[in-house]
């Protein structure tokens, strides 16, 4: 795939941060694929980890060679928010994570088409796909979070347990030239428009500091992410160079 | 402006001939993913081809049929290059690709009056005359042209549909989502 080359290091570190977000995050939702509740939610899981394929070549296209970034990387290389390694746990825990997710690079891909820097062409293309993915995580989680008081009590359960991961959404990134206060203020109005909604309580803990969870910028990574590269890169590692 | 030579332009016909590989009763210049075609030189031509959605996999079998009938035609070297920017949207279909995506029992994506993110709405599933979730045309059955419609999932076969239901003739079809 043919891409702009990043123009210097600062860029290829914010390329590389994104790019990880949409390939560690594809890679989740492809763990779905045979395990969905019911068909159509396979498909859309999958359509949208192919979306955020999609996405993380032409990034990582942007920082060196993609392959070689995606296959070849040890663990504490990788630049992914701790929030996209999480697994999936149950429907309602990977519906709460995209929507904080998507809300998230909705609202950044959009900053990022305004403008003109690297990031503008692949944003103003993904910003487009990425409003799908959030309609689709905000429809659920209303259904979810409205439903019976067992999808309710399971949706409440993921919202808490991932909250503490999306204060690390509004860190600085080096090269990364974007309005961090504003993106967060704008989240949060959306997120809990969307949890108000759903009958669901936006938690009161800490999104930042010593309760919080996310250093993945600086590419300190929860456990479970270990496992996960070790599946993710296994092929191309036991067989170097081998294609269909 | 640049300008297109007559040899630019018989071969932008050609490349834009090629049939989608996922949808075959479109060319790829009814789908408008064909941007333009560059003479570099003798029997040295550049491609531009812009992917419908950033992860369609069918963009490398789109450069590989391009490459294939314009070698076809005598060129020697053909480079198809991607380009993100401006990018592409479903208002890019023409009016002819969209009779045939009709015909073929796909239903159209709606042309919108002003491009870019597409507004979604937390609201009804459903469409009927005169009345829509998103302010748009209601989505029309494919097969008996029925505006009395139902979403079934935002996401279908591929990224780029919708799976809905007729509540008139109770078809599933597809909808080409607007991009």
């Amino acid at each position: 795939m043919t891409t702009t080359p990043a123009k210097d290091t600062a860029h290829t570190t914010a390329a590389l941060a994104l790019g990880d977000d949409a390939l560690v995050l594809s890679h989740r939702l492809g763990e779905w694929a045979g395990h969905a509740p019911v068909l159509e939610e396979e498909v859309a899981l999958a359509n949208i980890a192919l979306d955020l394929l999609g996405q993380a070549r032409v990034l990582l296209s942007m920082a060196g060679d993609e392959d070689e970034l995606a296959y070849l990387r040890e663990e504490r290389a990788f630049r992914n928010l701790q929030l996209v390694e999480q697994p999936n746990g149950d429907f309602a825990h990977t519906i709460v994570r995209q929507l904080y997710f998507s809300a998230h690079q909705y609202l950044l891909y959009a900053e990022l088409a305004s403008g003109d820097g690297p990031f503008a062409p692949l944003a103003g293309k993904a910003v487009k796909e990425t409003a799908y993915h959030l309609d689709h995580a905000e429809q659920w989680t209303l259904r979810l979070g409205d439903g019976t008081d067992e999808s309710h009590r399971r949706t409440q359960r993921a919202v808490d347990a991932l909250w503490r991961y999306t204060g690390e959404m509004f860190q600085p990134v080096e090269g990364l030239d974007v309005d961090r206060a504003a993106l967060e203020t704008a989240w949060l109005e959306r997120v809990t428009e969307t949890l108000g909604r759903a009958t669901l309580t936006v938690p009161d803990g800490s999104r930042t500091g010593a309760w919080a969870a996310g250093a993945g910028r600086q590419g300190l990574h929860t456990e479970p992410f270990g496992r996960m590269l070790a599946e993710m890169q296994h092929l191309h590692r036991s067989h170097p160079g081998a294609t269909w | 402006m640049v300008t297109t030579t007559p040899l630019e332009a018989e071969l932008l016909e050609l490349a834009g001939s090629v049939p989608d590989p996922e949808l075959p009763v479109l060319t790829l210049r009814e789908l408008g993913v064909v941007r333009a075609v560059h003479t570099r030189g003798a029997g040295t031509v550049e491609v531009e081809l812009t992917p419908t959605y950033t992860g369609c996999p069918a963009i490398e079998a789109m450069s590989v049929d391009i490459e294939r009938v314009l070698r076809e035609h005598g060129v020697r070297e053909v480079t198809v290059r991607t380009v993100l920017a401006p990018a592409w949207s479903t208002d890019d279909i023409t009016d002819e690709g969209r009779r045939k995506l009709r015909e073929f029992g796909i239903a159209p994506p709606r042309v919108r009056e002003a491009s870019g993110p597409v507004r979604v709405e937390l609201g009804p599933t459903r469409t009927r005359d005169g009345q829509a979730e998103d302010g748009l045309a209601p989505v029309r059955c494919p097969h008996c042209g029925s505006a009395d419609t139902e979403l079934l999932s935002r996401f279908s076969s591929t990224a780029c549909k919708a799976l809905r239901r007729c509540l008139t003739c109770r078809e599933p079809f597809d909808h080409f989502k607007e991009l």
